[in-house]
């Protein structure tokens, strides 16, 4: 038995919503009734069956219409997938990680053989039957990172490490939360979180670096970030905020469960063998408000963090307009009643 | 001097000799006069080895007779940074190991020299650099990716698509410009007025 | 969380004596698996187990990174060292069975580099081995400068001159021929990288040479793994775990914490990685640093030390273990 994967649309009549199953499995983010930036990296170690990290590349029942989805965005816009010239072996790299892990996760779906550098790859969601030679971008229709991040879900950022820093030099970026890869390729680790608010002052980011910068081959680690997305919507880049910036203005009591999403980022970190780079997938799930409620510990959770959550991060995240809204809504879902520990729905 | 907000603002120092075995500079208008300030403290020699590009610009005049008088093994005087940079690229190309690069001037000017050395293979951090003169910034629309020059305005429009856009602290070295994202994409009826910020 | 290796299991497949003083280890994975992919300038730490005693001593890997049927380590016989390579040359053959860490690296080529420069001494020679394998297979532009006391001891001369013809040179002293170094680096197009392994006389010489030349130290990489230096016994308190500990004269101190039941992570034991970074809650006496990790001004404060190298003397330290 695969998984059942959804017809369903991003963008224009948004159709996108989870099934019941997969609502359960969300991967909530808050283990707490607050929130505050921490540096909450854990080993990247699978999780329960059933979970979204009984994989470490997970794949779920969005995967056709997120690849569909990401076509379409790099048809109107090739700059959202760049690859720096001395990148291309960390994208060999990547497609070995990402082919041996989709294949061993759901052989049903996915299959890999080798012959040496002789490497066929079927993929049947995508009816994707490919022969091709390992190291040679010739006998691929797109570059290494290219090929295999359009079928796979999630953003990648693909960091080199010199100097005791990471680089941003390649990436394939469609949903983001609000960045620009175009502008921050090339950058190092703190010059591309230059806009987060607080975390530097805290210095967040000069003991995530040491950690990341000392990630092994074999031991990838992960941590969960979050924001709000208003509809379903993927490509929520700031190179198309101007189409999709109003949607934060439409925003009423009456259509919060519907069209507002909780939106999390399981990232995770891994180092790469043969270029000793570090491959950052960042893979986005979306939940409906609608759906979130379902679980009474994470609407009174949500409702409680949304509240009290400082005015700073509100901005970056770029709640501020219809933050008061979605907090009054949720209060109906908050009887006051204490939460259980962890993140779980009880 | 520009005050550094966020991790991604450059930073400017002052110039100093670098030991090397030849040195390059590019600067515009005031920018010039950094230059002179460093030749104070050279060694005998240095400028023997030196190859100056000066962009006069319309403030820069009054500093030519002193440069020329530095006595460079080459000297260039170019009538604007877009005309000088197949030379810059051209001496990059042909260049070895033991060159040191010193830029000088506005914003503009370091950032589109740093971004032809970069493209050659130098890393930022061993590039010497003065800001001097305008606060002018190049700013890189996200959303049409053209780039405007010379702005001075906070919001600004932009020059390509029309936009108007709130003008971030965020650089980036390889576009050699600010970003520039749309200030009023959730309520276009929103206009703020513009103010002169950067001078 | 911390981070460290992880471990395999190997079998020593092959002992080569490639000349009087070096002796090549082939391992392949006890299970038959294959081995990980790695990069070249990646090493291993090859665990010892000695009458009780365990060293732990990292070799840089030499065969091709792509290579993941066996891994290859060279070890130079050190008659006046700790006994690693002497367990090496005198204890390991063709079917012993060892615990090897997964490969780290810590001398890592650049890959933006327009060409890679690379200067190796004596058994200084063993990344490069893979380096250039690595960049071949690419269609890398590198050229190797390589320096070794005489034909006889020149360790993979041969290999190399075949492999690469004109873009290895050699130099030979006991023929007084010396490494053209200013000339060398002179020459080099802008955007050229320059990687050194050798003595750390060596290295300090390149890496002066280079930056008086104005090379900046970004362009300069190099890998020298210090050995722990032996010297006086001393004692040391570890306040987290409550041990009274003495560290012997031919031990480390992080031997001596981990023989007391505490293990700090680590990936090089050789003061490079920064992994086993220890906080000093107090001392009255001197530190003998050894490390490459910390700053001039970590040294200074009497804040840290880097326990795989640097010792102390004195009459109490206090660490934060």
């Amino acid at each position: 038995m695969g998984i059942n994967f959804r017809k369903e649309t991003f963008r224009d009549d948004f159709t996108f919503r989870n099934s019941p199953e997969f609502v359960r499995r969300f991967p909530f983010p808050f283990h707490e009734d607050a929130y505050m930036y921490a540096v909450n990296i854990e080993p990247h170690v699978p999780g329960p069956e059933g979970s979204v990290l009984e994989n470490l590349i997970d794949v779920d029942e969005h995967y056709v219409a997120e690849m569909e989805d990401r076509a379409l965005v790099l048809a109107e816009d090739p700059l959202r997938c760049q690859s720096l010239p001395h990148m291309t072996l960390a994208g060999w790299d990547l497609l070995e990680l990402l082919m041996t892990e989709q294949a061993n996760g759901y052989p049903e779906h996915f299959s890999l053989s080798r012959d040496g550098d002789r490497w066929r790859w079927i993929n049947r969601p995508l009816g994707i039957d490919d022969t091709f030679t390992f190291g040679d971008v010739s006998t691929l229709p797109y570059g290494p990172m290219e090929y295999i991040t359009r079928q796979s879900q999630g953003d990648f950022c693909i960091l080199d490490q010199r100097d005791g820093n990471l680089w941003m030099d390649a990436g394939m970026v469609t949903t983001q939360a609000d960045w620009s890869l175009d502008f921050d390729i090339g950058m190092n680790f703190f010059e591309w979180h230059a806009p987060v608010p607080l975390a530097h002052e805290k210095g967040i980011f000069t003991r995530a670096l040491k950690f990341l910068t000392n990630i092994q081959q074999g031991k990838p680690a992960r941590r969960l970030n979050w924001t709000m997305t208003i509809n379903p919507r993927l490509d929520t880049s700031p190179e198309n905020y101007h189409k999709w910036g109003t949607d934060r203005m439409t925003v009423t009591p009456e259509n919060v469960g519907d069209k507002v999403h909780l939106r999390v980022e399981l990232q995770s970190f891994w180092r790469l063998p043969r270029s000793n780079a570090l491959v950052f997938p960042i893979r986005c799930y979306l939940i409906k408000m609608d759906e979130l409620v379902t679980s009474p510990k994470w609407a009174r959770r949500l409702h409680r963090v949304l509240r009290d959550l400082p005015q700073e991060l509100a901005d970056y995240k770029g709640l501020t307009r219809y933050r008061p809204t979605v907090v009054e809504w949720l209060s109906k879902h908050d009887d006051g009643a204490p939460t259980s520990a962890g993140f779980g729905p009880d | 001097m520009p005050a550094q907000t966020i991790k991604s603002r450059p930073v400017y120092g002052t110039l100093s000799p670098q030991a090397g075995k030849s040195h390059l500079f590019v600067a515009d208008a005031e920018g010039g006069s950094a230059i002179l300030d460093l030749a104070r403290q050279a060694p005998e020699g240095f400028f023997g080895a030196a190859h100056i590009m000066f962009i006069p610009g319309r403030t820069g005049d009054s500093l030519l007779a002193a440069l020329k008088a530095l006595k460079p093994a080459q000297y260039y005087e170019g009538p604007s940074i877009a005309a000088a940079i197949p030379r810059l690229k051209q001496t990059l190309a042909t260049a070895h190991m033991g060159l040191r690069i010193y830029l000088s001037g506005t914003e503009g000017l370091i950032g589109q020299a740093m971004q032809a050395a970069l493209e050659s293979g130098i890393d930022h951090t061993s590039i010497q650099t003065e800001h001097r003169g305008s606060l002018a910034r190049r700013v890189q629309c996200v959303h049409c990716k053209g780039i405007t020059e010379d702005v001075t305005t906070q919001p600004a429009t932009c020059a390509h698509c029309g936009l108007l856009l709130l003008v971030r602290d965020h650089y980036s070295r390889r576009i050699a410009a600010f970003q520039g994202v749309c200030i009023n994409a959730e309520d276009p009826t929103e206009i703020p007025q513009k103010e002169e910020m950067f001078r | 969380m911390s981070t460290g290796t992880t471990k395999l299991n190997v079998t020593v497949t092959e002992v080569v004596a490639v000349n009087e003083l070096v002796k090549r280890f082939h391992f392949e994975r006890t299970d038959g698996g294959d081995l990980p992919t790695f990069s070249g300038g990646a090493h291993v730490v090859v665990e010892m187990r000695d009458d009780g005693r365990t060293r732990l001593n990292p070799y840089s890997l030499m065969s091709s990174p792509l290579n993941t049927r066996d891994y290859t380590i060279s070890v130079r016989r050190d008659d006046v060292g700790r006994g690693g390579s002497l367990f090496m040359h005198n204890r390991v053959r063709r079917g012993t069975e060892m615990v090897i860490s997964y490969p780290v690296n810590l001398f890592s080529l650049d890959l933006r580099a327009k060409k890679h420069l690379m200067i190796a001494g004596g058994i200084g020679i063993t990344p490069f081995m893979a380096q250039t394998s690595q960049l071949a297979a690419e269609g890398g532009n590198f050229e190797l400068h390589y320096t070794c006391r005489t034909p006889a001891l020149g360790t993979y001369t041969d290999v190399l001159a075949q492999r690469y013809g004109r873009r290895v040179q050699l130099y030979y002293d006991d023929r007084n021929e010396k490494l053209p170094l200013e000339r060398l680096l002179a020459s080099q197009p802008l955007g050229t990288h320059l990687y050194i392994c050798g003595p750390a006389g060596m290295i300090r010489w390149v890496r002066e040479t280079a930056a008086a030349q104005g090379w900046p130290d970004e362009t300069v990489h190099y890998e020298h793994f210090a050995a722990p230096q032996p010297g006086a016994p001393f004692d040391v308190t570890l306040a987290v775990s409550g041990n009274q500990i003495r560290v012997g004269e031919q031990q480390s101190l992080l031997k001596a914490i981990e023989a007391a039941g505490v293990d700090p992570p680590y990936l090089c034991r050789g003061g490079v990685c920064g992994q086993c970074e220890t906080n000093v809650i107090s001392h009255d006496g001197v530190f003998r640093h050894n490390d490459h990790w910390l700053s001039e001004e970590d040294h200074c404060s009497g804040k840290k030390i880097m326990p795989c190298v640097s010792r102390f003397e004195g009459s109490s330290l206090v660490l934060e273990r």
